[in-house]
């Protein structure tokens, strides 16, 4: 999976939703068979001006709004790659993306497989996911264990400004599906961008912080979270390590195995609902590879067993770093 | 006036119109009896010409061939399941034959007869029913995707092939196949929806077979008829004798042509009868009478071409019993291919979930892999 680098440099302080904006136009420049659509995407740009400018400058039939309908959105989508389109399509928020569940299972994830490669189907789902932005019910969920579920699917998450555009270009550029899960909270978060820019291919984890006590393992707005932890952990006298995942689909049971190798003790951060999350496969996987090398049970740090809780309440709900400070603590005294 | 497929904006304002526009009798060309209905149709001149019409006839003969040998395959155990289109056959071939070859069918599980008449080798076209693999023909190389099982939701597909086409500026049409039941499904209002918004060359042609399963039309619908639906989505509705396969291929040759035109979408809503159960699985008798199928049965959409064609001097006898020669020997060789057991190879099961494999999927590859060399070897069941 390559993206070939544009000859253009460029540097710029930007938020995290335009570097994405800047790999949407980059991609769409590089290609002409990548299209945009969704809901509200061509003139307002995106609830989240993700798509910002590109319904201007690539015109609306190449950047289009759809009727409100998810699953012919998707539907659309996968019949636009049956024909030879590379789709990047839309899905408002979270929650909303839910009526396309049945085309995501039923057709995208298995349309390569069902036609021995004849349709592949290299579509793009974005989707705002996560809560901490002060959402009424329905716009804060993290949805990405029915998706990671699914075989066929790749899902992505970034949690840096190089990630959010490179992995979204990787993502365009891939043969097959991806779920491209955008964390809201990090929308409005700046960095410095230096295009071309190569993080890593879709499939690889990275190592955020090396450490060698605790290996806390996040991915989208729990990385800052496991980040910030690190830091105040430095005062009682740990050394914790921070694995972003970004893939979750591929898996990189490489990096996640020899970090927890090292440091021998993992606790897993995540905003969903801990029960049958992600992060319990993550915890089964560390525990089929590292067993002989634990000291501590795995822990997780996950929301609570509750419908996503309304904006006054939602604090109680989000992994804190002193929860997760919490679980070092209990991790390092096993 | 019957007549349903003129655009929906002809009438928009005038009640009186629209009331006769609407009309609920199915359009037709042809009576039971194979004679010309006075007021009915009046099809293009070439639908009528005598090499077309016999093109069409052997088609049905081939489909009717088709349908019975699958049957016949399912009740030996060669099939994992079969679902029947028999009464349904005129619908099946004035589907295919109704395409140029650079347009695209979206089947479902049910028109496998149709594929049949596309071209596809029946053993292909089997390969869903018979088990082995979940598509067994190149849907590029046919432009045919792969049969729909789950309700409506290849309308979609079909809505954004179609829309794909006409931003490529290419001259194709999607002509999306659906049942009475699918029109209950959100999938199906979605992509009529989306389809007259974009005015995507698409053509949703409906085989009112009248049951879902065991469910009836009147608990699937409150319209006046399925044809109706069209209305609210702004498209021109049709409702057309699904057993009449010259009316069908009028109508479908119609919407077809309006959309490669850029007419934008039509609904056609084909009135027939699922002659047999919903599949080999199911017992029709726990949910209708005997005296309606047989009633149907004398609406068979096979013998009203033959009775036409014979009446109108252009078969006879000898013509018509090599036609049924042709069929027999289609039939045998379907069962020549389908009666061995299907080779299959546990390595497909990972070489195309992605493009590349994913390490997970390698090391579940080897596991396997080496599961089956054991078996082969006898060291383990």
């Amino acid at each position: 999976m390559t993206v070939a680098a544009e000859a253009r440099q460029s540097t710029a302080t930007v938020t995290f939703a335009k570097a994405l904006n800047q790999a949407l136009a980059d991609a769409m420049a590089a290609d002409d068979k990548v299209l945009v659509f969704g809901e509200d995407v061509a003139e307002l740009g995106g609830v989240f001006r993700v798509t910002d400018g590109l319904a201007a400058r690539f015109g609306e039939s190449r950047c289009f709004d759809t009727p409100l309908a998810e699953a012919s959105i998707l539907g659309t989508a996968i019949g636009m790659a049956m024909y030879g389109y590379r789709p990047v399509v839309e899905m408002q928020f979270d929650a909303f993306a839910y009526p396309a569940f049945e085309q995501l299972v039923s057709h995208l994830a298995k349309m390569r497989n069902r036609t021995r490669g004849a349709l592949p189907m290299p579509v793009v789902i974005r989707i705002p996911y996560g809560g901490g932005i002060g959402g009424v019910e329905h716009h804060s969920d993290s949805s990405e264990a029915y998706v990671a579920h699914t075989p066929g699917i790749q899902v992505v998450t970034p949690a840096t400004v190089d990630d959010a555009y490179w992995l979204l270009r990787s993502a365009i550029a891939s043969p097959d599906p991806v779920v491209f899960f955008e964390p809201k909270r990090l929308y409005w978060s700046k960095a410095r961008l230096t295009l071309p820019v190569t993080t890593g291919p879709i499939g690889t984890a990275v190592v955020r912080r090396p450490g060698r006590d605790v290996t806390l393992i996040a991915y989208g707005q729990s990385v800052p979270i496991a980040l910030e932890t690190a830091e105040h952990a430095r005062e009682y006298g740990y050394d914790l390590e921070v694995v972003d995942l970004r893939s979750l689909v591929p898996f990189d049971d490489a990096t996640v195995a020899a970090s927890v190798e090292r440091t021998g003790r993992a606790v897993v951060v995540h905003e969903a609902a801990g029960f049958a999350g992600f992060g319990a496969e993550v915890a089964a996987r560390i525990s089929e590879r590292c067993f002989y090398r634990l000291e501590a049970p795995v822990l997780r740090v996950t929301g609570l067993d509750i419908p996503y809780p309304p904006p006054k309440l939602e604090h109680w709900h989000l992994p804190s770093v002193d929860r997760v400070l919490d679980a070092v603590e209990r991790a390092m005294s096993a | 006036m019957t007549l349903l497929d003129l655009p929906v904006t002809a009438h928009r304002g005038d009640p009186a119109a629209a009331a006769s526009y609407w009309d609920t009798d199915p359009l037709c060309y042809l009576d039971r009896h194979g004679a010309p209905v006075e007021g009915g149709l009046r099809p293009a001149p070439h639908l009528l010409a005598a090499d077309r019409l016999l093109a069409v006839y052997r088609a049905l003969r081939l489909a009717r061939a088709f349908d019975t040998e699958a049957t016949a395959l399912v009740m030996q155990g060669h099939l994992a399941v079969y679902p029947s289109s028999r009464g349904q056959e005129a619908c099946q071939v004035a589907a295919a034959l109704s395409l140029q070859p650079q347009d695209w069918l979206f089947p479902t599980y049910r028109d496998t007869a149709a594929l049949a008449v596309r071209g596809i080798d029946p053993a292909d076209a089997l390969t869903l029913l018979r088990g082995s693999w979940h598509c067994g023909y190149d849907p590029k190389q046919w432009r045919t995707a792969p049969q729909c099982t789950p309700l409506a939701t290849q309308a979609p597909h079909a809505v954004g092939l179609a829309l794909a086409a006409k931003l490529s500026g290419d001259p194709v049409v999607a002509l999306c196949l659906l049942g009475d039941g699918a029109t209950s499904e959100g999938d199906f209002h979605e992509a009529c929806n989306s389809a007259a918004v974009y005015q995507a060359p698409v053509v949703f042609f409906v085989q009112n077979n009248q049951y879902a399963i065991s469910v009836p039309l009147r608990k699937q619908t409150h319209a006046l008829s399925l044809a109706h639906k069209a209305i609210g989505y702004g498209m021109p509705g049709v409702r057309v004798d699904g057993n009449d396969v010259i009316a069908l291929m009028h109508v479908l040759g119609e919407a077809m042509e309006r959309a490669r035109s850029g007419g934008g979408p039509t609904l056609i809503e084909a009135v027939t009868y699922r002659i047999r159960p919903h599949t080999n699985a199911d017992d029709a008798a726990r949910y209708r009478d005997a005296g309606e199928v047989e009633l149907w049965l004398g609406r068979d959409p096979v013998e009203r071409l033959a009775k036409y064609l014979t009446a109108t001097g252009r078969l006879d006898g000898g013509l018509d019993a090599a036609i049924a020669e042709e069929g027999a020997k289609y039939a045998a060789a379907m069962r020549d291919q389908l009666t061995d057991e299907p080779a299959v190879d546990p390595a497909d099961l990972f070489e195309h979930v992605f493009a590349t494999p994913t390490p997970q999927l390698r090391a579940q590859r080897a596991m396997v892999e080496a599961e089956a060399d054991a078996r082969e070897a006898g060291e383990r069941r």
